[in-house]
């Protein structure tokens, strides 16, 4: 059988495998880009979990802006 | 770090953080070699290049009935041990399992319209693996209906161990009854009916796929553990509030 045979089939498989993976890769990557911003708002508000002092806490570009952007308003607004 | 430290949320986050960067570019790194693999694997003498569809088709698969098993393993953890970890695995995984076990379905489905000449049929395997996808669905659904992520877990961790009736009557749906769907090929008593040129790739495939989902149940179980603090301090900033 040729290998030409049937490619629409196997082109349509392979791209439902890209598009399943992009959305989890999506998904997990902008999930955590939001956990990380609220959390910053959050901590920023003065509300921080005690065990935070002594924890391993995570971090991300996203956090950073986010704290940075807060950070911008309360100037602006004092 | 012994693994039981990482039965701590802060110390499974130091560990993630880490891991995850570097899991993410040995998968991209083994996903380029297993392409290359499977495109440059023969054809079947039978089926032609359609067998190429049977390097996602068979790695989903088996990793939608693996996700549910790390599920029902974190069930166990939940009902048993009451461990928040557990909870957080088992709701981290479960979106993962439920689109490893569509991609199956699809992928199945693409590959029986030219070998079999439809995209479906109710037979056993077929109907089994569908009831796993609906089982995801449920499990996502009962997550998401419930606010209390511990009241919510007990609920899901009797709903997976239910559930995991269905893996062997997946895997031995094709002895149990007649179906379309062809027999084991790959782990069966007498070895593989697969020739090695095409048996290979299919490992390293599986293997590229095996590294996505412990990447992403990583990534996923970072994210619910934040998911969880966020919901604490929500509930500090609630109480001063008041």
């Amino acid at each position: 059988m040729e290998t030409t045979a049937h490619i629409d089939f196997i082109a349509a498989a392979y791209a439902a495998a890209v598009i399943v993976v992009g959305v989890l890769i999506a998904w997990v990557t902008l999930d955590y880009r939001a956990q990380g911003r609220r959390i910053a708002e959050l901590e920023l508000q003065g509300f921080t979990r005690r065990s935070d002092t002594t924890s391993a806490r995570p971090t991300s570009p996203a956090k950073e802006a986010a704290r940075e952007q807060t950070a911008e308003q309360s100037a602006e607004q004092a | 770090m012994a693994l039981i430290d990482l039965a701590n949320p802060s110390r499974f986050l130091k560990f993630a953080n880490g891991a995850i960067p570097w899991l993410a570019g040995v998968t991209v790194l083994v996903f380029a070699f297993a392409l290359e693999q499977a495109m440059i694997a023969p054809d079947d003498y039978q089926q032609g290049a359609t067998v190429k569809i049977m390097y996602l088709h068979v790695p989903s698969a088996w990793l939608g009935m693996l996700c549910w098993g790390l599920m029902s393993v974190a069930a166990l953890g939940t009902l048993v041990w009451r461990h928040p970890l557990a909870d957080v695995t088992a709701k981290a995984a479960a979106p993962i399992g439920a689109a490893f076990t569509l991609l199956c379905l699809v992928t199945g489905s693409l590959w029986g319209r030219p070998e079999w000449g439809t995209y479906w049929v109710w037979d056993a395997r077929l109907t089994s693996e569908l009831v796993l996808f609906l089982l995801y669905l449920a499990v996502i659904a009962l997550w998401n209906t419930v606010e209390d992520p511990s009241r919510a877990a007990r609920a899901v961790a009797v709903l997976t161990l239910v559930g995991a009736i269905d893996l062997p009557i997946i895997k031995f749906s094709v002895d149990w009854w007649n179906t379309l769907h062809q027999g084991a090929s790959v782990f069966r008593v007498g070895g593989s009916t697969i020739y090695p040129t095409i048996l290979l790739p299919l490992f390293i495939m599986a293997g590229a796929f095996t590294l996505l989902f412990i990447t992403l149940v990583l990534a996923a179980m970072r994210n619910e553990i934040l998911r969880r603090r966020v919901r604490t301090l929500q509930l500090m900033q609630a109480s001063a509030a008041n």
